[in-house]
């Protein structure tokens, strides 16, 4: 077996403790890694043999779990699924944007999680008796929603979102996805509780279709087409509600 | 909070977007055409101007050209939203009111043929 070919990566972190720092800065790490190698293990690299103060979030490696989000030259990306191969010279490596710093690369996600509760992104079923047994989906019914339904809650979608960074009140593409998600599963009827978040100024309404949500994530979820059939959605409920003899404003 | 009115101006907007989508980029390939004079048959200016005069086709380029007119407004007021610049209703009104005076001429425009 031909040995792995390694090389000498350098990379710009940004470093912020919020004990002793008054700004952040960046610090330059070179380490010896492997062609094959992600950014992450590059960054695990750094922890386990020049510097244990770094801190960053990460857990499954395979681009599962959604937690090791950061700002690779620039752009939102996952650490373990951007290859060293692909970048050239100094690495810069930043916590996501949009996000306030808690340390280091590690952001603090709860504007997230609790425009994500907001949403009620689970099934509000309908009501039957267990005995009746479960509640079946043809594979048509599935495929309505199943990409929506593949968002691993990275938020690399908010870090991309120009409107979210401009209006911190904006629901986001990942949480009106879900929402989205829900809206079309066959087992759900919740909906019009949904749309009281959703069809605000503050919801879908806040989005002017920049698409960048769609180009960054890593799940192929694509949060931009959900949200233009949330307006599409939300425009007919206006006209039936505005419009229509009997809608209910 | 409440919903928002959005739809009023979305709806036009999408509308405006989709007809541009399918029929702005005929149009430009039949400008260039017809600037090197390569009119094809059936678009001549006669046939054109006579299909201006029916109502139908009045109602067609209105539909056309105000939907375009209202969709490009919009996306104009979305674009200097996304670049930062807040003064948003000033920036609506600007837009719309262009919009609404260029269908309005429109309208002028079609009627007097």
């Amino acid at each position: 077996m031909t040995p792995l070919k390694e090389r000498l990566v350098q990379l710009d972190v940004l470093r912020y403790n919020p004990d002793t720092d008054t700004e952040a800065h960046f610090q330059r790490y070179e380490v010896i890694c492997h062609e094959e190698w992600v950014v992450l293990d590059a960054l695990n690299k750094i922890k386990e043999s020049i510097d244990p103060t770094l801190n960053y979030r990460w857990s499954c490696h395979m681009a599962v779990c959604g937690s090791c989000g950061m700002m690779i030259n620039g752009e939102p990306k996952l650490s373990c699924h951007s290859f060293l191969r692909d970048y050239e010279g100094v690495i810069r490596v930043e916590p996501l944007t949009h996000f306030p710093v808690e340390r280091d690369l590690v952001t603090a996600p709860d504007d997230f999680m609790e425009k994500l509760k907001r949403v009620k992104p689970y099934v509000i079923g309908k009501k039957k008796p267990i005995e009746e047994g479960e509640h079946k989906q043809t594979p048509a019914q599935l495929m309505k929603f199943r990409q929506y339904s593949m968002c691993i809650n990275c938020m690399l979608c908010y870090a991309a979102c120009p409107e979210y960074g401009l209006t911190p009140h904006f629901v986001g593409p990942a949480a009106l996805t879900l929402a989205h998600r829900y809206n079309l599963d066959s087992r759900d009827e919740g909906r019009k509780e949904r749309m009281e978040v959703v069809a605000t100024a503050e919801g879908v309404w806040e989005c002017t279709f920049v698409g960048a949500c769609s180009e960054v994530c890593p799940a192929h979820v694509d949060p931009a087409s959900a949200l233009q059939q949330l307006k599409i959605v939300g425009s007919i409920d206006w006209i039936v509600e505005h419009l229509l003899p009997g809608g209910k404003p | 909070m409440a919903k928002s009115n959005k739809p009023v101006v979305w709806f036009p907007f999408a509308a405006g977007g989709t007809v541009i989508a399918f029929c702005m980029p005929v149009i430009v390939v039949l400008g260039f055409l017809a600037a090197v004079g390569r009119v094809p048959p059936g678009l001549s200016y006669e046939q054109l101007h006579a299909f201006a005069s029916g109502g139908l086709g009045k109602l067609v380029l209105f539909g056309v050209i105000a939907l375009s007119l209202w969709s490009s407004a919009h996306r104009l007021r979305c674009t200097c939203y996304d670049f930062g610049l807040r003064a948003d209703t000033l920036i609506a009104t600007l837009l719309y009111v262009a919009a609404i005076v260029g269908s309005i001429a429109t309208a002028v425009f079609l009627l007097r043929i």
